[in-house]
Order: structure tokens, then sequence, then C-alpha cells
């Protein structure tokens, strides 16, 4: 039966489509030598369908016309920074010398790499006004636990391992508390007030002698820049402890104010996010992290060094500058691929161009706010930063709840925003237009969300019933998650 | 500048919308002690063609691989990927996507992570697999750290033989104190002295296979002592070619797989990005971390796919999370899954062949090499080279002659002077005869000239 609907076409997975026979490569003839691999050798079957070359390209052509793309519209997920990637820096990290280098090639003949690597930490180092920076975390939440890790080994140098208690605020990224946890930190939420920011109180009054550190995100998930950071940094040190930043925002404020005066120990910086390296369906993303001077000595190996002009790697843990190092987060040096297309784009904008960048990515939001204000409800008074956080007020008494509203979004075009996060508010919906969004592009975006609210009252029932034009409807994730099936099997034969 | 749409008049306009004098009142939550518009010591923008002059004048400084016979390896591996693959991952809707959080827009990514998964649960003969970790190195600390929570003991034993900077990882990302992870970096694994570490609180052994030294190892005697002791085996696999002709670490009785899969799809990139590929049992899947991709129905009864199993992670359970991991190797698994599926199973396990007889014909050619020994007696594509000078010393003049002939093992190992005048050379299919040529004519020459 033809399933295909116009461009959509109906793809079956590769399994069904190719099969063990099939292949689309060209290789040349084994020689039949004599194995060497002893008693490890096998040549049972696998079970890998192939497909020739021009299959492969079909089936993943179709495929890929099944997802939504910052290249087709406007996809404003909050706290995810979806702008625009340029393709130059894909072409710059497809040059030979950077992508076709081995991490383990003589120090002698990598030393535009470690320039490269150089040249990225004294952007980055510049730009947050921070003393040191490690570049090997591979992802934000990898470079959380970095952070973490090097507050966890500074305590401990001071003899301090007592100080257990990390205080994260209720607004926080999931991997913050994870992160804490992880590391065996005791996690203790601190609330936010009404205006959204830190209950300084709270704060205060969760400090004791046990009192390891704290983590906020700044500006915040609620999209609100926590004023009260410096007094809140003072008293962080004052007690005893660190304050971790997650920059995942820091995209609203990169070239307009440097963290480093605002107080801050270690903060990490998604390459992904603001500094527009691409989200591929999920990674891979970058997480370098940058440490204020007291932590900068427990920094994890490997560091670049620059001696008059020579570039080495220091590798080994006993290593010159890492005596003091938490350890090795992963294998090799980083994301390379992602320093040379984050490099692009601050090489791109220059210290002029990011200020803008923070400038306009705040305007677009705050653009958006003023424009749907009187027909969505903003969670909070005042101007936003990058990013507009709603709470679900405004469908109250629809039937239609902030999943529908979502869904109805797709149906016009639009992929939704961040949806139930942050926790503090009622079904959250929370927009991050970027700076990559032109006046006119954000113009449609609001009278399309203006119509759908509209459109509530009258017609909830399409709500519920929404996506319908998309290659499939609403799924069924209790059932995914009750009954896994997580790849395909063949089905088994049954007898007759 | 050209990346940001906004022209002056718009933000004029956007401004007067918003009631907005200048920008910088869109700032006014920032504390007054800090400054807004600080100076940077850095250049403005430039137009493109200034960019591509200053990284491509960076990235002239390198030795690339494709200008010089290649023999590194040690963890990652240079192969031929086909052009199809780099053509279909730069297509803007994978490339620009993000993690598939609605499915009915990101059926794409969805299908092919489940592809993906079906993939490396068969390579690597295990029933599931999650949908890639960063790369080999976190994905073995995640397996330790989820063998853990499995068996609910504490200690780690792992195998001389496995990556010294893997070991590292685990010790750095697992270890709560020094004592429970049980490693020495040597040259010789030896299964009874292995199996004499496992006691009632050890929660996992950690073999590599084939080991850093590039021998093979049959594991399935090792994995009945391990099991008979109520711990789990994890097996780490660095050159997923090698899954092509070797019995598979499931087949060896592995209850968790990690693997660097980068040799499929993914170039050398000087370390990164690369992608991990985690597998395990049914019976473990709700303590494997990172995301999982499930089939399941939609409302009018179609075939579909979704995130899975969410309540494992971290944006859900917060500080009871398996694991913080929330990005994976998208785009990664996407080349791999890309390059795996032009293959085929008549493709892998011929690329698998071709690895191990480039690697047969090089060692024919240096074992009559006088002073040179090949310490394996068993590999697949990478071996251990005795050479009559320090390592270090001779990778430095080979590059000098415009070879790039291997890794040399004290590199890795600390600079541990026992290790000296080991070098560790791989071989793939890119290697020619006249590849392996010249690096004996020049060896001899660097050697004992």
């Amino acid at each position: 039966m033809n399933s295909n609907r116009g461009l959509d076409h109906d793809e079956k997975l590769l399994f069904e489509v190719g099969d063990v026979n099939r292949t689309g490569v060209d290789l040349s003839e084994p020689e039949n030598l004599s194995q060497m691999l002893g008693d490890s050798f096998s040549d049972s079957e696998i079970g890998l369908a192939g497909l020739s070359e021009p299959e492969t390209v079909r089936h993943y052509v179709r495929l890929s016309r099944k997802n939504y793309s910052i290249d087709a519209g406007l996809y404003p997920l909050g706290s995810c920074t979806m702008k625009h990637n340029p393709r130059l820096n894909e072409k710059m990290a497809r040059l030979e010398g950077f992508s076709e280098i081995h991490p383990l090639q003589p120090i002698s003949t990598c030393q535009g790499a470690l320039e490269l690597i150089d040249l990225i930490s004294s952007w980055l180092k510049e730009l947050t006004g921070m003393a040191a920076v490690t570049m090997t975390p591979k992802a934000g939440a990898q470079g959380e636990l970095c952070g973490m890790m090097a507050i966890k080994q500074a305590l401990l140098n001071k003899n301090e391992s007592h100080r257990k208690i990390v205080l994260v605020p209720d607004s926080a990224h999931g991997t913050n508390p994870a992160t804490a946890a992880f590391l065996g930190f005791e996690v203790k939420t601190i609330k936010s007030n009404r205006e959204g920011l830190i209950d300084f109180d709270d704060f205060k009054k969760n400090i004791d002698k046990n009192f390891a550190g704290v983590m906020i995100t700044n500006p915040n998930t609620c999209g609100l820049f926590e004023t009260d950071i410096v007094k809140i940094s003072e008293l962080t040190h004052k007690s005893g402890g660190y304050l971790y930043c997650d920059g995942a925002n820091f995209n609203a404020v990169v070239g307009k104010l440097k963290p480093g005066d605002l107080g801050i120990d270690a903060m990490h910086i998604n390459l992904h996010k603001t500094f527009s390296t691409p989200h591929g369906g999920g990674g891979p993303g970058s997480g370098p992290v940058v440490f204020s001077e007291r932590l900068e000595k427990f920094c994890p190996t490997p560091l670049v060094e620059n001696d008059k002009g020579e570039y080495d790697l220091i590798e080994s843990l006993d290593g010159k500058g890492l005596s003091n190092s938490f350890g090795r987060l992963n294998v090799f040096h980083g994301q390379m691929g992602m320093f040379v297309r984050a490099m692009s784009y601050m090489l791109s904008h220059g210290a002029d161009g990011l200020r803008q960048v923070s400038e306009d990515a705040v305007l677009n939001a705050n653009y958006l706010r003023a424009s749907l204000n009187d027909r969505l409800t903003p969670a909070f008074e005042g101007y936003c930063m990058h990013e507009i956080l709603f709470s679900d007020d405004f469908l109250k008494d629809t039937g239609v709840e902030t999943l529908d509203f979502a869904k109805a979004m797709i149906d016009e075009g639009y992929h939704p925003m961040t949806i139930y996060f942050p926790l503090v508010i009622h079904g959250a919906l929370l927009v991050e237009p970027t700076e990559t969004e032109s006046k006119q592009s954000l113009d449609h975006f609001i009278s399309t969300l203006r119509d759908l609210v509209d459109r509530l009252k009258e017609d909830s029932d399409s709500f519920k019933a929404a996506p319908v034009f998309t290659p499939i409807r609403r799924l069924d994730e209790t059932q995914a998650a009750r009954k896994p099936i997580l790849r395909w099997k063949e089905e088994p034969l049954i007898a007759v | 500048m050209r990346y940001l749409p906004l022209t002056n008049e718009d933000r004029e306009d956007m401004r007067r919308v918003i009631g907005l004098e200048n920008v910088n009142q869109l700032f006014s939550n920032v504390p007054n002690s800090v400054s807004l518009d600080p100076t940077f010591n850095l250049p403005n923008h430039k137009t493109e063609m200034e960019v591509g002059r200053i990284l491509s004048g960076i990235a002239n400084k390198n030795m690339n691989s494709n200008q010089v016979p290649f023999f590194l390896g040690a963890g990652a591996y240079k192969h031929h990927i086909p052009a199809t693959v780099d053509h279909i991952i730069q297509r803007s809707e994978f490339l620009t996507s993000y993690t598939p959080y609605q499915p009915e827009i990101s059926q794409g990514t969805l299908q092919y992570l489940f592809e993906f998964q079906t993939q490396v649960s068969l390579m690597t003969g295990m029933d599931v697999s999650n949908a890639s970790m960063y790369d080999g190195s976190t994905s073995s600390a995640e397996a330790v750290s989820m063998a853990k929570r499995i068996t609910k003991r504490n200690k780690v034993v792992i195998s001389p033989t496995l990556h010294p900077q893997y070991a590292e990882v685990i010790k750095t990302l697992i270890s709560a104190d020094e004592d429970s992870i049980d490693y020495k970096f040597s040259e010789n694994l030896d299964f009874s002295s292995l199996i004499s570490k496992i006691d009632e609180d050890v929660s996992c052994v950690v073999v590599q296979n084939p080991d850093f030294f590039g021998s093979c190892h049959s594991l399935e005697e090792l994995a009945d002592h391990i099991h008979s002791k109520g711990a789990l085996l994890i097996v780490v696999v660095n050159e997923v070619i090698s899954l092509g002709m070797m019995k598979s670490p499931g087949d060896m009785g592995a209850d968790i797989v990690a693997c660097e899969g980068q040799s499929l799809g993914n170039p050398l990139n000087f370390g990164g990005p690369y992608i991990g590929l985690m597998s395990t049992k049914d019976k473990y899947v709700r303590q494997l971390p990172g995301r999982i991709v499930g089939e399941t129905n939609d409302m009018s009864g179609e075939k579909g796919f979704v995130l899975t199993l969410a309540t494992r992670e971290q944006h859900i359970r917060r500080e009871k999370a398996t694991s913080n991991i929330c990005t994976n190797s998208g785009l990664c698994s996407l080349a791999f899954t890309i390059h795996l599926s032009l293959l085929g199973e008549r493709g892998f396990k011929k690329l698998s062949k071709l690895n191990h007889e480039a690697a047969i014909k090089f060692y024919d050619k240096l074992k009559n090499l006088e002073g040179f020994k090949v310490r394996n007696k068993s590999f697949f594509n990478e071996f251990t080279l005795e050479l009559p000078i320090s390592a270090a010393i001779f990778v430095e003049k080979m590059a000098g002659k415009g070879v790039l002939a291997g890794v040399p093992v004290s590199r890795l190992a600390n600079q541990d002077d026992s290790f000296s005048n080991l070098l560790l050379v791989a071989s793939s299919e890119i290697n020619s005869d006249s590849d392996r040529e010249d690096f004996i004519k020049l060896a001899k020459e660097v050697c004992y000239e």
C-alpha cells in the first residue's frame, strides 16, 4: 500500500529496505592471508543491513525531510539558543589541517592545532574576564561536572571536605542537581522569589558550616538577570564557598559585560549555544570552563603552553602546572572540530559584533514580550533578557493545555518553544527568538501566536487534535516507556 | 554584520514598541558595580574572506594525515570516509535541528537513532544500546558507574592493558577514593591475576579488546569467573572495525560494552568530536545513561519513534538521575550510521579484513628488520613495535622525513622510561605498499644513520 503523502515519503527502516548482501562502497579484494587474531577470530554473521549508494542517499534524504530545522524556520526553544549556523564555520572545520590531524601526532607537527586552542582560550578569557580556561569538556553538562570537580578539589586541598552542601535554585537546569549529586554533594534547593530571582534571604538561611557552594544560572532560566549576583558571590566567598555559574545563557550578555566582574569562580560556556556551533540533532557540543584565580590550579589536564612562540601540550598529570589538577575528563584534548567553528564565529563577529549579538538577542525577546503580553501571560513583570517566560494563565478555562498549544504551533509551521520548563512556573512556555531572526520573521511569529490565542475559545478541539499536517500525529509515549522497543528485530517466523 | 538581520531602522521601531529610549535599559538588572560595555582587547568583525585566510593559515601549520604515510592509532584511527557521509550530515534538517523533543517534527533524527541503536546492538552482540555518548572514554566511565549501580558494589578492577587515558578518565569521574580502583598500566594481561583480585566488593572488571598494545583476547573464561563472583564484565573497544572479524563482546560474555565509534564516519579531528557507543543486556536497560529512542504508535495507529525511558534522566530526575549527560554526539552518530549503512554486512567485513591484512603485511616486513621487534602474538590492525632507539625521538625524526610513524607508548604512560622504546603502529585500508616501504626505509635511516 502506498502511504506517501506528497513530499512526505513513508520511509521504512534501514533493516527493511536494506539487507546483508547489499553494499554502497567499492573496496579492493582481500588477499585471504592467514589471520593473526588467535582464538578471538570469528566470521559469523552480524546482521548488518547495507544499501547501495543511491539507496543510501534516498533513505537519509527522505528521513531528513521529517525534521524541523533552524535553516527552515524560527526555532524558539528557550534555553537552547537555536540561532543561525554560518556555513563558513563548517568549511573551516573541514580544512584538512584541522580535520585530518591525529590527537597524538608529534607536537612539532600540530603547532597550528595548539595555536588554535590557545587563540580560542585567549578569546574566552577576555570575553569572560576570567583568569583561566580549560577547553576539554565535551558538552555543557560535562563543563558543569568540570567546574564542580574543581570546587571539590579546592575544598579537598583546604582540608574542608566536610563542606558537602551545594545550593541549587529551583529554576535550575536538571543537569545542575544531577552534576552535584554525581560528585557526592548534597543538593539543597533554594527558592525563587516572586520576581523570578533567587530569594536572597532563603539563600542566606541555607548557608552553614557545610556549605560548599552554589550553582547559579545567569541570566537564569526565567530569562532574568540575577540582580543580587554580586551580593550572592560576596556572601558565598565570605562563607568559604564557591560560586559556580551555569553559562548556558551567556549569549545574552556576551560582549556586553564580563562575568568575571560578577565574582564567579567557574562557568561553562556552551559553544553550541553562544558561539553557534550546530546542534546536530543533539550534539556534539562543547563546554569549555573558565575559572577564577581561586580555582585555576585545580583545572584538568591537558594544558596548552606557549613558550616563546613554540606551543607545547602538557598531558601527564605530574606535568607542569598540573600538580593540583583534579584529573582528566576525557581522552585526548577536547572538541577540536567545535573549537574551529566557534573561532570562525568569533572572528567573524569581533568584539563589536558580539556586543550587537547580545543586544539584538535581548531586543528581539523584549519585542516579542511587548507584542504578546496582551494575549499570552508573561510570568514576571519587567524586561526580560534573551528569552521570555510565559505561564499558562492565558489558557485558563479553555480546556487547552500548554502541550496542546505547542502542538498547534507545529501545524502553523513553527517549532514550539520550550515547554514545562522551568519547573517554577505552571505550564511554562519559554521563548528564545535569538538575534538571527529578522523583524519580519518575528512579526509573522507574533501574528501567528496572537491568532492561535484568539482561536482558543471557539475551537479548542483543534488544539487537542494537533498536529495534523506532520508526517506523524501525536505519539503514545506511555506505551513506548512501558513496553520498550529499542531496536529493530527480525519478526520470528511463525510455524503454520 | 552579515549574520544579524536587524537594521538600525528595525531596532528603532522595536525600541519604540517596547517603550525604550536606549537598549541599555534592558540591562538595568545588572548591578551598578558591574560595568556595561567594557573594553575588550579583541579585534572587530571580519569579512568571510579574512576569517578564511586567518584560519587556513593556522591549519596549514599542521602536518595532516592526507599529506604523508600515516600509522597512528591508540584510540583514534584513520579510515576512508565515503563522500556521501559528509554530504548527508550537512543537510540542514540534520545539522541545524535540536534534540528531538517534539517527535512529530523530528522523525528523521529519531528513526536514524533507532537504526543506529540496532546497528550498535548487533555489532557488539548485545540486546540494547543508547543513542551515543561523548566518546569511548566517557562511555567507559559511565559503564563503570552503571556497573556500580547494578551490583551495589564499590571496587573496580581495570585490566593493565586499558588505554591509560581511559583509566585516568574512569579514575577522575568515578572514584570517591583512590583505593577503590585497581589499575597498573602494563603490557602484560594475565587473566589469573585479574581473577584473583575479584572479591565481594568488586563491581566490575574492565577489559579493552583489542587491548591498548593491539593484542586480541578471547574472554569467555574470564567472563565466567567474573560472573561466578557476582561482578560484571565491561568490554572496551577502541577500534570498532575489529568487530567485523572478531567474536563480539556479547558472544564473549560482556555485560556492558563501551566503544569509541570514531572509525566509522568520523574524521580524526585532533581528538574530537568523536562518538561513544554503549550497549548492554535487556535486564540492565533502566540503568543505561543517556538518550534512548523507542518505537511506539501515534494516535491514528501509525508507527513512529520517541525519546523514551526519560525517568532515568536529569531533566526529570534531577539529583537522582543515572547520569548528568544531556547532549550526546547526535551528528557523529549520524555519520557513523550512514557509513555503516553504506558498508552493510559485506562491506564491513571486507573493510575489517583489509585492515587486518594491512597490518599483517606491515608485520611481515617489520619482523625481519634488524633491531626491530613486534611484541604481539596476536593483533587486529595495530601492534607494538620495539625500536632500537627511543620512540619519542623516532617519531620526531620520522616526521622530519615526512612520515607520521606511530604513537610512542611513553607519551601515554606519563613518560615512564620502561616503555621508552615501544611504539604503537596502526594500519588500515588507507596504507599502501609504498607507505610501508617508506616507513621501513626511513626507519633504518633514522635508527642507524
